[in-house]
């Protein structure tokens, strides 16, 4: 009788499977972590935020610095890895279980939580009682802690624009200057393919690479107020004329070879991507800020030997959108909890104008080659001896507080839903298994979602 | 003895898949309150191309695993149910692959198969630098074979204990009538293990149904939605885009293709309990 056993084992073991997936999709949010029951609601001030160098480390000396000045109300914190941190925060702060500060980086998140009632409203205390700080902050940097008009997070910490990257070898290696132009950015496609470089390195596997292609090409053709109409939700916001060109544009690229081959097989975590542009198989890459402490400590003399090219992405014949604008991260942002006690809140109230952005931590960030989101970086930047890292800093800086306009990264600045939809659109964009037409009506139909 | 069982059972297994089925029919967004909305989510997701396609690569992964999986296993099986030299020595290698855990697994390959720096740089082959993971045809072969490489040791193990239990006289019986080891393969060997067959099959059926962690970081289900499993599409839709009450109509569909699916298998069995072999 052992094969019937086996087999109502197997049935019984193939539905315990099956309910326990499914108990995976519902169970969750409801469940109380274990591991973070000291950092539940009501068991004083708590902080959860992103393991990782250098930010971690920063991350650390504000909270000790705050602990050691106020013994009475000390700051709890947990750290956690980038991937698992999306995913926690959200289940603990639906379950009421979210820590007092919430660290997050604006837009569409921060919306949703606004929505559900889970983040306090800061307008009048930030702008009333700490308009000194207010003033020091890149004003792009409010854009995406405000919903509806109100101020519900503060921006803090660094600010990151997406650059185009080159390797000065290769164009002398075919004898061409960088691009000033969409129209270059053609040209020098068949002139880097015919001596075996891949014009660009791309990382496609990672899906929000290529979407930063189309965050420049959408600004540079139609101007900043393409996606804006999109972000707020107008109806058949991604069939703007400018935006079919600036797909279809795209799609020539990828057709003309433009991308290394076998890119959607390449991950940015892996950092595979800017390995391709600094071993000098691949001569550009469109990339964000902070991959340039990679490139500069694992591809040998590439960055201090000066080979390393940026610049910001050069605007396209008879587009509308200023060659100032930017895109990229303008910054991270801490919200305070709702649901935290009076007490609690007021705690983190005082962490927030007190130390996310005072002296020490400006000082900190530069130091590890980021700006901090602050105007007095730039009087930091004179303490900087690194040649190579001076001269970047002072770009990234100048990037920064001269755009006209800073766009958010488009799957942070819209809701969790469209985001979704758009990386799987992108996607099929760069597979060329859509067309321009096909990806905007896929994106309408969740528009305003 | 059983109430403990039962308990769990009930605590872990049944009382979330009523939470399920009850949240297919709520909008939520894993964030704010619970509003119910009818049949509304049934109604748009059983209307979306999307789910559909996640059926069919589903299917395309079942039938495809196991088309591969069960003719390797099973003689796999039966070669180290015999009693050739390094038996021993090879069963141990052939079962390496599932003390791995699906995630390392994943990883592994990824990076083996990176067309600029895996497996084609090191070796100096480039007709291994394809584009593996980025053609939809292409990545849906590289996750069965995985699949496979995973879970071979796993069936073949089912199979060598099925082997084994075959009494030795039905050989030595076949061998007198002139049998060669094909024919006594064919006409014992497999006529002997339709159990274990089944019972394999269930096990690779139910499993490719809710296959998620390997396919989750190889691809994680691109490229566009090439390798999007029905378990991958859920989670999208739930943790992803935060749609709890269509994720939640996707696992109500799981629990119940799961169900049927090992249902039939069962009653492919015979509804008979009694074993073929000699005596029992």
């Amino acid at each position: 009788m052992t094969t019937s056993r086996r087999n109502f084992l197997g049935l019984v073991g193939g539905g315990a499977l099956a309910a326990g997936l499914a108990a995976c999709g519902s169970s969750g949010p409801k469940s109380t972590p274990g591991s973070t029951t000291g950092a539940a609601a009501g068991s004083g001030t708590t902080y959860w935020f992103l393991t990782g160098q250098p930010q971690q480390g920063i991350r650390e000396d504000q909270v000790k610095r705050f602990n050691d000045a106020n013994p009475n109300t000390k700051i709890k914190t947990t750290e956690f890895q980038n991937d698992a941190f999306k995913q926690k925060i959200k289940t603990a702060i639906g379950a009421g279980q979210g820590p007092t500060l919430i660290w997050g980086w604006g837009g569409g998140g921060l919306k949703s939580y606004v929505e559900a009632g889970q983040v306090e409203d800061l307008t009048d205390w930030f702008n009333n009682e700490h308009a000194d700080l207010k003033n020091s902050i890149f004003p792009s940097a409010f854009t995406a802690a405000t919903v509806n008009g109100k101020l519900y997070a503060v921006p803090g910490e660094t600010v990151t624009p997406i650059v185009l990257f080159y390797d000065k070898r290769s164009f002398e290696k075919i004898g061409a200057e960088p691009p000033q132009s969409w129209g270059d950015i053609m040209d020098l496609v068949p002139k880097f393919n015919d001596k075996g470089i891949a014009p660009f390195s791309l990382g496609g596997q990672s899906r929000w690479t290529n979407m930063m292609w189309l965050e420049f090409l959408f600004d540079r053709i139609g101007g900043s107020e393409v996606f804006q109409n999109i972000y707020d939700g107008k109806k058949d916001g991604w069939s703007d004329p400018s935006a079919l060109k600036a797909l279809d544009e795209m799609q020539k690229l990828i057709k003309a070879n433009g991308f290394i081959k076998g890119f959607s097989s390449i991950t940015a975590d892996s950092n595979a991507d800017q390995a391709l542009l600094y071993t000098g198989k691949a001569a550009m890459m469109l990339h964000g800020a902070w991959t340039y402490g990679n490139m500069k400590s694992a591809g040998k003399d590439f960055v201090t030997g000066g080979h390393l090219g940026y610049m910001n992405f050069p605007p396209v014949d008879g587009g509308k959108g200023d060659p100032s604008d930017t895109v990229g991260n303008p910054g991270q942002y801490m919200s305070i909890s709702s649901k935290a006690s009076q007490a609690d809140k007021d705690t983190a109230k005082k962490f927030i104008a007190n130390n996310t952005l005072d002296d020490a931590t400006v000082d900190a960030w530069v130091k590890s080659g980021n700006i901090p989101v602050v105007k007095s970086a730039k009087d930091k930047l004179s303490s900087i001896t690194d040649k190579s890292d001076s001269a970047w800093l002072n770009f990234v800086y100048d990037t920064a507080a001269n755009a006209k306009n800073f766009a958010q990264s488009w799957d942070q600045a819209l809701s969790p839903t469209q985001a979704e939809t758009l990386l799987d659109n992108i996607s099929k964009l760069f597979q060329l298994s859509i067309s321009p037409q096909q990806f905007a009506s896929n994106m309408n139909a969740v528009i305003g979602q | 003895m059983v109430l403990p069982a039962l308990f769990m059972f009930l605590l872990f297994g049944v009382v979330p898949l009523i939470g399920v089925f009850a949240l297919s029919f709520t909008q939520w967004d894993g964030l704010g309150p619970i509003h119910p909305a009818g049949i509304s989510n049934w109604r748009s997701t059983l209307k979306d191309p999307g789910l559909y396609h996640s059926l069919w690569v589903t299917f395309e992964i079942i039938a495809l695993s196991w088309l591969v999986q069960t003719p390797i296993s099973l003689l796999l099986g039966t070669f180290l149910a015999g009693r050739q030299r390094y038996r021993g020595f090879l069963a141990v290698l052939f079962f390496i692959p599932l003390l791995l855990s699906s995630a390392a697994i994943a990883i592994t390959y990824k990076a083996l198969l990176d067309p600029n720096f895996g497996l084609a740089a090191g070796l100096h082959l480039s007709f291994l630098a394809q584009d593996w993971l980025g053609k939809g045809n292409l990545a849906i072969a590289v996750v069965i074979f995985i699949i496979s490489w995973q879970f071979i040791p796993f069936h073949s193990l089912i199979y060598q204990g099925g082997v084994r239990q075959i009494p030795t006289t039905m050989y030595e019986a076949a061998s007198i009538d002139g049998a060669g080891r094909v024919r006594q393969f064919f006409s014992i060997t497999i006529p002997q293990l339709k159990y274990t067959i089944i019972t394999s099959t269930t096990l690779i059926v139910v499993g490719s149904l809710v296959f998620f962690d390997l396919i989750f970081v190889l691809t994680a289900g691109g490229p566009g939605d090439a390798t999007r499993v029905l378990a991958l599409d859920m989670y999208k839709r739930g943790f992803m885009s935060n749609q709890m009450g269509p994720a939640s109509v996707i696992a109500t569909i799981l629990v119940i293709l799961g169900l049927v699916l090992a249902l039939l298998l069962r009653r492919l069995g015979g509804s008979t309990t009694a074993s073929q072999q000699e005596g029992a």
